[in-house]
């Protein structure tokens, strides 16, 4: 498929933002002190200003950005709807909790209520992102029992390292966030890893002879293509990436993503103060990196039945 | 609304009966689809320019089936299936893909797409092409503006891609009732869905290749001809098998050459 700029920004900044509000959400409705109202308040802006640039940026992959607004009106069947009014719906305990927070230096039980809705909008919401591609029976990459899972963890993994990542730049870091963060990268690193072991091993169940109803003949071959020039079916659904390329890749990921920023974040542990900030603040922009390529591959990698007419052996 | 209509027994379901056996592959119905598309419905439709790929909603790919002797050669019109059960609906999020209750035709409202392409991904069978210059997604329409214009003859209210054939390979009907002429066409011939397995239920029928009246034997009985098999074959092969004939020089010449 395609890996479109547009949805690669769309998805890696709303898993990150939604990941920070739910750590930001947790924090103020069970640990947050008058003394942490700043951190609640940063992490809370932080996480707000990386949902909306994502979901600003997945208006630039529509053809029509000024009907955006149709999208929110078929949540019965389409997931992409469900994601659009969950991720409005997770501004309304989100902008409260961060009023509460402005209005009082201890906003008590309202923290707690809208500290945990926050956080249950954001899961839900994570949840809606994943189900867009995981309901997708033609791509047999996305459709399968990773990639809600892997979306959860690359979200909270990406929220945690931000959310040290501040804690720290306020002077309020944490050893215990620290680990979450690493622990956190081991989780996601584990299932992304046993998720390229699936794609590795295991193809869609259609086929060019269940394609096209030949199977009874022999194997069947495209013998000519319809059209001599690309359409617009090769261009989207036909991306192909070499698989050494996808392989050096894979490494970046694995070094960039999880490697470089759980080393890192073991390291601030033990340091504390400026040091730490520094440490946490190189770890953040390295997975950041690492994410983008992560997602540019989650597109890159995952093939369409369509191309079964195009000449594919498999899907 | 992207819900799908109730299933209703005997629901009339709009269709085409395409026959790989008659069809030549002469591409008519997709040029004639095209003509037809270029206005009305959901014209006008994208021409091929530096900017945008030309949008067409009938493609006529050509596949070979089969290894030797029995392989055969099949033309391979695809267009829209128009599915019982259209993930390409579901999946919208704005309610502009439709699928009618009166006789199963899927359809995008054009006023209301927003271009995000996820039907295209959710559709098998690449249905769906995005016209960039309207922003939109556009796919066949079962030629909706022609089956039911009360200006034409009768006889004409076809989709554009049936009416042209010159092989009659295209037929369209009503598949939902057993009686139609269609229905019985594809109990007659064997007529299958594409990639079944998706459990989209693709209202239109495929008629397979008919057995060949002289042809070789059954696969399994196939002799060992290497023409058409996966095995590499060298001209020296050739060459070997009639020693004696005319050209093997040349033959043996031709494989020193492009062997180097």
């Amino acid at each position: 498929m395609h890996p479109a700029l547009s949805v690669i920004i769309f998805t890696t900044a709303t898993g990150a933002g939604y990941g920070l509000l739910i750590w930001s959400g947790l924090l103020s409705a069970f640990s947050a002190t008058p003394a942490e109202r700043v951190v609640a308040l940063v992490t809370l802006g932080t996480a707000l200003l990386l949902v909306t640039l994502g979901l600003l940026s997945s208006t630039l992959h529509l053809g029509r950005p000024e009907r955006a607004w149709r999208a929110l009106s078929q949540w019965r069947t389409s997931w992409l709807s469900r994601e659009g009014l969950a991720a409005i719906a997770t501004y309304v305990p989100a902008t409260l909790l961060g009023l509460a927070w402005i209005v009082s230096p201890d906003p008590g039980l309202a923290a707690v209520l809208l500290g945990v809705m926050t956080a249950c909008c954001a899961v839900v919401t994570i949840y809606c992102t994943a189900m867009i591609y995981a309901s997708l029976k033609t791509v047999h990459q996305w459709r399968n029992q990773y990639v809600v899972p892997n979306y959860f963890a690359l979200g909270l993994y990406c929220g945690a390292l931000l959310f040290a990542a501040l804690l720290h730049l306020l002077g309020h870091g944490q050893p215990l966030v620290d680990g979450v963060a690493a622990a956190a990268g081991l989780v996601a690193l584990g299932g992304k890893l046993a998720y390229w072991r699936f794609i590795a091993t295991t193809s869609h169940v259609s086929t060019p002879e269940s394609a096209t109803g030949l199977g009874g003949i022999g194997k069947v071959r495209l013998f000519e293509a319809p059209h001599t020039e690309e359409n617009y079916l090769m261009r989207e659904m036909g991306f192909t990436i070499a698989r050494k390329h996808a392989d050096k890749l894979r490494k970046l990921v694995v070094l960039a993503l999880f490697g470089a920023p759980i080393l890192l974040m073991l390291i601030s542990l033990l340091l504390g103060g400026v040091a730490a900030a520094v440490v946490a603040l190189i770890a953040v922009l390295s997975a950041g990196a690492g994410i983008l390529v992560e997602r540019w591959l989650f597109f890159a990698e995952a093939k369409h039945t369509v191309m079964l007419y195009y000449g594919a052996r498999a899907a | 609304m992207t819900c799908l209509p109730e299933a209703v027994p005997g629901q009339k379901k709009l269709g085409l009966v395409i026959d790989l056996d008659t069809c030549v592959g002469c591409h008519a119905c997709a040029v004639n689809c095209k003509e037809w598309n270029a206005s009305g419905h959901s014209g006008p439709l994208t021409d091929y320019q530096n900017t945008s790929d030309g949008v067409w909603f009938n493609r006529v790919h050509t596949f070979e089936a089969g290894q030797g002797e029995t392989s055969r050669t099949v033309n391979f019109p695809r267009s829209c299936l128009h599915c019982e059960e259209p993930a390409c609906v579901t999946v919208c999020p704005t309610g502009a893909s439709y699928k009618r209750a009166e006789d199963g035709i899927v359809l995008v409202n054009a006023e209301t797409c927003i271009g995000c392409k996820l039907c295209s991904w959710a559709c098998p069978y690449g249905a769906r092409e995005f016209d960039e210059d309207d922003g939109v997604m556009k796919k066949c329409t079962l030629c909706v503006d022609k089956i039911y214009n009360d200006n034409l003859p009768e006889a004409d209210r076809v989709p554009a891609c049936v009416a042209t054939c010159p092989s009659h390979a295209r037929h369209f009907g009503d598949l939902g009732d057993p009686n139609s002429d269609v229905s019985i066409l594809v109990a007659e011939r064997g007529g299958y869905e594409l990639m079944p397995e998706l459990g989209y239920k693709p209202v239109n029928r495929y008629l397979p290749p008919r057995p060949r009246k002289n042809g070789p034997p059954p696969p399994s009985a196939a002799s060992s001809s290497s023409c058409g098999s996966d095995e590499t074959i060298s001209l020296l092969d050739l060459a070997m098998k009639k020693p004696d004939g005319k050209g093997s020089a040349f033959l043996r010449w031709a494989d020193r050459v492009l062997s180097r």
